[in-house]
């Protein structure tokens, strides 16, 4: 049996294992190393929570700290990647990326499609999202919605180590920009993970479990709450099938498809701002393409269109909680034409 | 109290360590004989159906349908006709209030599977049981040793039973460094060295039973008897699109399709089991091994390796079971002359997964 290791553990796996494979592949961030005037690994941080810590001291110079200053450094991968390197650069917190919107919207995203196909950007941008932190309306968005917008971008939103480690291996190896969002309440989660190399492709929805009655899909740590409420469910005679899409660009839209024709109920659990979410991108798909096969109207299950509440009370109420997906289930289950 | 005969949630594998009830097979006051069906009981991988290990009358039937309980919990009780109600709850009382949930954990039926380098590579295996003849499980084609599950501690009753990963499969090194039946048999001679291992008896599945014969042929001194099981390289005809498949594909969709091939009972494929051939698929250096074995034993469409001819001038004991619903190999490669042969009627490509209970009775060494 595979041991098991933690979210952080297993990203921090995945960069130690492609930067030990392809000696292109760089890694930049805040406090990646230490700090200015650190000596390397007895002071190393490994960024904001640790989750870089060790590699300086196994791969030296390729382990960069930057300053703080995200459109520089983020820009500096960019052009790294444009002349030939693997940068994995992390930028503490996704809320943040608003300073480099035109490193990463208009130049990387647009590389590929303006110099005729001849040129590839294989960055990584590490960042986390996610309330519950008690960490306030700045630094606790769950803002991929926003690059998922973007032609161009591979956004990966992983909700396991397993899946947190091959994903993060094949993004490093991808030719194209790549944003990779950890949730930060992940981050302890233990599973099993081999400890070889393994690339899961990006665009390929992983079936968590699988049920006849409702679909329920579920993005990040949401996963885990359409999983509670699953198991609830279940108690009650209620079979839900959890798809967790991993990738929000590019989308496996007939996984989701074909779960939907199966069930005729859906679902959609995603933790970022209610409106031109992720979720509302779903929604539409199924409204578009499966019609037909619908016995209920979709249920959305996001937080309010507000910031998210520094109160412990009302960031506990914003997050989209396992009773709320057993509600909204109901909701599709119980509804009559 | 030793004509009561308690039936228990069964541990395949080790990673399960509580099983649900799907549904019972013999009702209370039925009379049985020891291979009588009781109850199927389903793993997160898999189902399956356990027997009386004695003769008797079913007396209670302890767990409920759908009842999800740990390895080891009480099923129902078996006992002789004249045994009393009495003693039977009296049994039943004991027991429930002995059982500690999780206490399986504990015993060396948990011990986890341990490696040796033979030439620079890694080969992991598990070992279960210390006495008899030793016996090794040979898996198919991106098979591993978790594939022995039904079978593996039910040998190791009388026997020191190992199942070891190939090389380029399970957790054992992904590098074949000869991909030829020949290299594999020496990697299992090397395995038996590395170990110790004086003689054993082999028994191979699929690729896995080509493996065997190629290590049967080789260093015959070795090898006590050799037992088949939808065994490669008897016959031309082969299934080439679902060993193709299963080689090239990682999609999930497709690798559930293949995978229900493998079983005359297409239910039997649970999304755990294709999830851990996912898992195994996605592994570095896996795609270039299955594929650098598929060019040695695929010809076009056929087999390119028939044994049959030099397996007459073995003069080893020779075992054959099949499945007679096998879709990948057919079942009429069986028919070897000078062996045991025996056609198992509800099984697939799988035999000893889908008729683990027959295939457990036939393996006696």
């Amino acid at each position: 049996m595979s041991r098991k290791i933690s979210f952080k553990q297993a990203v921090n796996e995945a960069i130690a294992q492609e930067t030990g494979r392809d000696e292109t592949v760089i890694v930049m961030g805040e406090d990646n190393v230490g700090g200015m005037g650190s000596d390397g690994e007895r002071d190393a941080w490994g960024g904001v929570l640790g989750v870089t810590k060790g590699l300086y001291g196994k791969f030296g110079d390729r382990v960069m700290d930057t300053p703080i200053s995200e459109s520089a450094f983020i820009g500096a991968a960019i052009g790294a990647a444009a002349c030939g390197l693997r940068p994995v650069v992390e930028l503490m917190f996704v809320d943040f990326m608003g300073v480099c919107f035109d490193q990463i919207f208009n130049q990387a995203a647009k590389f590929r499609y303006m110099f005729g196909g001849k040129a590839v950007t294989p960055v990584v941008v590490r960042t986390m999202i996610g309330a519950g932190f008690r960490a306030a309306a700045q630094h606790s968005q769950c803002l991929y919605s926003l690059f998922t917008h973007i032609p161009g971008l591979k956004c990966v939103v992983p909700s396991s180590p397993y899946d947190a480690k091959g994903l993060l291996i094949q993004s490093i190896r991808d030719n194209d920009p790549v944003i990779f969002f950890e949730h930060k309440l992940l981050y302890g989660l233990e599973s099993e993970v081999p400890e070889e190399s393994y690339a899961i492709p990006l665009g390929e929805a992983n079936i968590v479990r699988e049920g006849d009655d409702v679909t329920i899909v579920a993005i990040a740590r949401m996963v885990h709450v359409a999983q509670q409420a699953a198991e609830d469910l279940a108690s009650e005679g209620i079979q839900v099938e959890i798809i967790d899409p991993r990738t929000t660009s590019p989308l496996d839209e007939d996984t989701i498809l074909e779960s939907v024709t199966n069930t005729g109920r859906l679902v959609i659990v995603d933790e970022s701002h209610p409106r031109c979410n992720v979720a509302t991108d779903i929604a539409a798909l199924v409204a578009q393409k499966a019609f037909g096969d619908l016995k209920a109207p979709v249920e959305i299950v996001s937080g309010p269109h507000v910031p998210v509440p520094f109160s412990d009370a009302l960031e506990d109420l914003y997050i989209p909680s396992s009773e709320k997906v057993k509600y909204a289930t109901k909701e599709v289950l119980e509804y009559a034409k | 109290m030793s004509r009561i005969y308690p039936v228990t949630m069964p541990k395949w594998g080790l990673s399960m360590q509580e099983g649900k009830v799907n549904r019972w097979l013999a009702k209370v006051g039925d009379s049985l004989e020891a291979g009588s069906t009781v109850v199927e009981v389903e793993s997160d991988k898999i189902a399956g159906v356990i027997e009386a290990s004695s003769g008797g009358v079913l007396r209670r039937r302890v767990a409920k349908e759908d009842d999800v309980l740990p390895v080891g919990a009480l099923l129902a009780l078996i006992s002789d006709v004249e045994v009393a109600e009495s003693e039977i709850d009296a049994f039943l009382a004991e027991f429930q209030s002995r059982f500690v949930p999780g206490t399986a954990e504990r015993s060396e039926m948990t011990a986890g599977p341990e490696t040796v380098t033979i030439k620079g590579r890694k080969i992991t295996y598990l070992r279960r049981g210390d006495r008899g003849d030793v016996v090794l499980l040979i898996h198919g084609f991106a098979g591993d040793k978790n594939s022995w599950l039904f079978n593996h501690e039910v040998l190791a009753e009388a026997n020191m039973v190992y199942a070891l990963d190939l090389p380029g499969h399970g957790q054992s090194d992904k590098t074949i460094d000869d991909p030829s039946l020949n290299g594999f048999a020496q990697r299992i001679l090397g395995f038996a060295e590395a170990l110790n291992i004086g003689q054993l008896h082999l028994v191979g599945h699929s690729f896995g039973g080509a493996v065997s014969l190629s290590t049967a042929l080789l260093e015959p001194d070795r090898v006590k008897s050799v037992t088949l099981i939808s065994s490669l390289a008897l016959g031309k005809e082969i299934d080439a699109a679902y060993v193709r498949g299963l080689a090239r594909t990682n999609s999930r969709k497709e690798l559930k399709a293949l995978a229900a091939r493998l079983f005359a009972d297409e239910g039997l494929v649970t999304r755990q089991l294709v999830e851990d051939l996912l898992r195994f698929k996605r592994l570095d250096g896996v795609q270039a091994a299955l594929e650098s074995i598929l060019s040695e034993f695929l010809d076009g469409d056929q087999q390119r390796l028939v044994l049959r001819e030099k397996i007459a001038g073995l003069g080893k004991p020779i075992r054959v079971i099949w499945g007679e619903k096998d879709h990948i190999i057919p079942a009429s490669h069986a028919s070897l002359p000078g062996a045991d042969v025996h056609i198992l009627p509800n099984a697939g490509h799988m035999a000893h997964m889908e008729a683990a209970n027959e295939v457990n009775r036939l393996l006696r060494f």
